[in-house]
């Protein structure tokens, strides 16, 4: 079923992304793309229908650290606002529910992280079960290595081949002047075996911002607007032990459902913050090699976390933008070895 | 008014720290007084699946299950990873691999340490068993690991009441994060000032309006504050409270005044003590003064200037 309305990226922006942005406050590291996806449309805050954001106070120890980010926003008088402990993506289906629904015909859309603070692997076993997992600190590297042994005992990859594709990620990053790791090295030392330093996102800081808009709304503030024909989210059993880590159901329903099967794509962004996690995506999403994935160099080449879901839209959306994609997919995740997962369809107009 | 110039980074650690309080409900609260108890139980679900670790809900049908099964306490890995540098709040203080394992008698894995010589001796299939720690309490640590075990498979799977003597009810997990605060730009500025026993605030370049404290942005124009204006010292009560709590950690006598003062040039009360008066002759209109203690990085609270009480009009748009 297409979206009840025809809503479309317009604007996207995005920080360098820096191992430490210790000079920056977290609005000061927002404010300056929040003015940037502004300037790009001409539009004000005043104009904007609808603004949301995602962030989790966790990564910073900073409670409340979202209000002080909407600082950055200029919400007075009241501006209609929401935010998602999630991944910036969420918070770009929050908007474009809303406006979906005629609520709004515009949205602001915003992530930030800021992993220097604090010792990120750590922080994120606090998002696990709290009777089971919690108590034992599993961290994200080590959770996401049992995957990547589950993955090489089915046969479904090999160390030279996630190699690979650290190789080709950061390569690509080379063209993205906002990576952090840009240009292949070496692959480094096992962290957690079987995956290496080379196979893990780098840890830094970063936000990025979308702006939404339907229909004339959007040919009016972009040349080719990136209409987003589908999106959809899902997520699959919080507990490891029950799932098939070699692969990703929720990401393949939640295609389904954004239309990624009806026809191909050429471009996809997708959020695998370790090589291994790129093996699950391309079988669960059917990619062959007619696709290019990853352009931009992905969460290996930058990992705000918070921010990198949002950035897959917004990079899919930004080669659609200068006519280099006709159709992209792009996909977020959240949670322990893919456990949730979105995906978006994104299209140009016929050049 | 002076230009900002980029200040020194400030640095500072800071330790959140926490106990969550969690009850348990009736499978749970099962499986973790066996575990106490040195058994193992887990859960039947509608299509005959043993889950171990157990849930209250089938994670697919979410049907609610309570068929409690006992499983070995020996099992196979199904898959694992070596870590070589164990983190502060690990299963084990050295080099270990995480492994999922599947119990005798579960059809679901569970997730824990596997204590083995080092990687070479690690693989998926490998047969261990349950390492169960000295002092048990009713939760997951109560598995203190896994070890590798050759011996013969468990006994098989078997109903069970899932009833003991002194059933768990609550766990209390405790988790503690590091993290090195810095406090950006302007915010930086605002207590390398103080320390000089100087205020001074941020002003909007499209309002006009001076913060204090500053946070980096204008809050209504959503654009940077740009000029460092020092404000104060003295400054007007704007509103206030009598605090008959006593805080914790906190060598205050009460009652005593909590107070938003405005201080002279600022747009923006900013929150301080006011002492020097008694706690029942503090008033809106007061016009008072920092008090600076020795080595203190920010006034310790506020006294009267003694001045007349301002005007109403005069502070009526910063309450
Ligand atoms: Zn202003």
């Amino acid at each position: 079923m297409p979206p009840a309305r025809d809503v479309a990226i317009v604007a996207f922006a995005q920080t360098d992304h820096l191992r430490h942005t210790d000079e920056l406050s977290e609005v000061e590291m927002v404010m300056p793309i929040l003015h940037q996806v502004l300037s790009q449309t001409g539009l004000k805050t005043s104009d904007i229908g609808f603004t949301c954001s995602g962030s989790t106070d966790y990564l910073a120890g900073r409670a409340f650290s979202f209000t002080m980010a909407l600082d950055g926003v200029g919400a007075w008088p009241p501006i209609s606002e929401s935010h998602v402990e999630m991944d910036g993506a969420w918070a770009l289906y929050e908007a474009w529910v809303k406006i979906l629904t005629g609520e709004a015909d515009t949205a602001l859309v915003y992530a930030y992280g800021k992993s220097s603070s604090g010792q990120v692997r750590d922080v994120l076993t606090r998002q696990l079960d709290p009777y089971y997992l919690a108590p034992l600190w599993p961290d994200s590297v080590s959770l996401a290595a049992l995957q990547a042994q589950a993955l090489i005992d089915a046969g479904d990859t090999d160390e030279p081949a996630l190699a690979g594709i650290a190789a080709r990620s950061r390569t690509s990053a080379s063209d993205n002047p906002h990576a952090q790791l840009a240009g292949a090295r070496p692959q480094g030392e096992y962290l957690v075996r079987p995956l290496r330093t080379g196979d893990c996102p780098p840890i830094g800081d970063g936000a990025a911002a979308v702006i939404l808009a339907a229909g004339d709304r959007a040919r009016e503030l972009c040349e080719r607007p990136a209409w987003i024909r589908g999106m959809d989210h899902r997520i699959d059993a919080h507990s490891l032990g029950v799932r098939d880590l070699t692969d990703s159901p929720s990401t393949r329903l939640a295609a389904e459902h954004a239309g990624v099967f009806d026809r191909p794509v050429d471009t996809a962004e997708l959020h695998a913050p370790f090589t291994s996690q790129e093996v699950v995506l391309r079988k669960a999403l059917k990619l062959d090699d007619s696709v290019s994935v990853n352009p931009s160099g992905g969460a290996l080449a930058a990992n705000p976390v918070m921010a990198t879901g949002l950035i897959r839209i917004g990079e899919a959306a930004a080669r659609i933008h200068n006519g280099t994609s006709d159709r992209a997919l792009a996909h977020a995740t959240s949670g322990p070895c893919l456990q949730q997962n979105l995906v978006a369809v994104l299209e140009g107009e016929a050049q | 008014m002076t230009a900002a110039s980029p200040p020194e980074v400030l640095r500072a650690p800071l330790v959140v720290e926490f106990p969550f309080t969690r009850s348990l409900g009736p499978v749970q609260s099962a499986f973790l007084t066996g575990l106490r108890e040195r058994t193992v139980l887990g859960v039947r679900t509608g299509d005959g699946k043993v889950l171990v670790p157990p849930v209250e809900y089938d994670p697919v049908t979410a049907e609610e299950i309570r068929d409690l099964v006992e499983v070995a306490p020996t099992g196979t890995v199904t898959t694992w990873a070596w870590n070589p540098s164990p983190r502060r709040d690990q299963p084990l203080k050295t080099p270990f691999a995480w492994v999922l394992v599947k119990l005798d008698g579960a059809d679901t894995a569970i997730l824990h340490a596997l204590d083995a010589p080092g990687p070479e001796s690690v693989h998926t299939g490998l047969r261990v068993r349950i390492r169960w720690a000295g002092d048990r309490t009713g939760a997951i640590t109560d598995i203190a690991c896994f070890e590798p075990y050759e011996g013969k498979t468990g006994e098989a799977a078997g109903p069970h009441e899932g009833r003991f003597a002194d059933m768990v009810t609550g766990i209390i997990a405790p988790a503690r994060l590091d993290y090195t605060y810095s406090p950006g730009r302007a915010q930086t500025r605002y207590i390398n000032a103080l320390s000089e026993r100087k205020t001074v605030g941020e002003r909007c370049p499209s309002c006009h309006k001076v913060y204090v404290p500053p946070r980096g942005a204008c809050p209504t124009c959503g654009v940077a504050t740009t000029d460092q204006v020092e404000v104060g010292p003295a400054g007007t009560v704007t509103t206030y409270c009598i605090v008959n709590i006593k805080a914790r950690n906190l060598d205050i006598e009460v009652p005593y005044v909590y107070g938003h003062i405005a201080l002279d040039g600022a747009d923006l009360a900013l929150h301080g003590r006011i002492g020097g008066i008694p706690y029942d002759q503090v008033r809106m209109g007061l016009r008072v003064e920092p008090v600076w203690t020795e080595g203190g990085r920010y006034p310790d609270h506020y006294r009267p200037t003694g001045e007349p009480d301002a005007d109403y009009d005069a502070y009526k748009e910063l309450i």
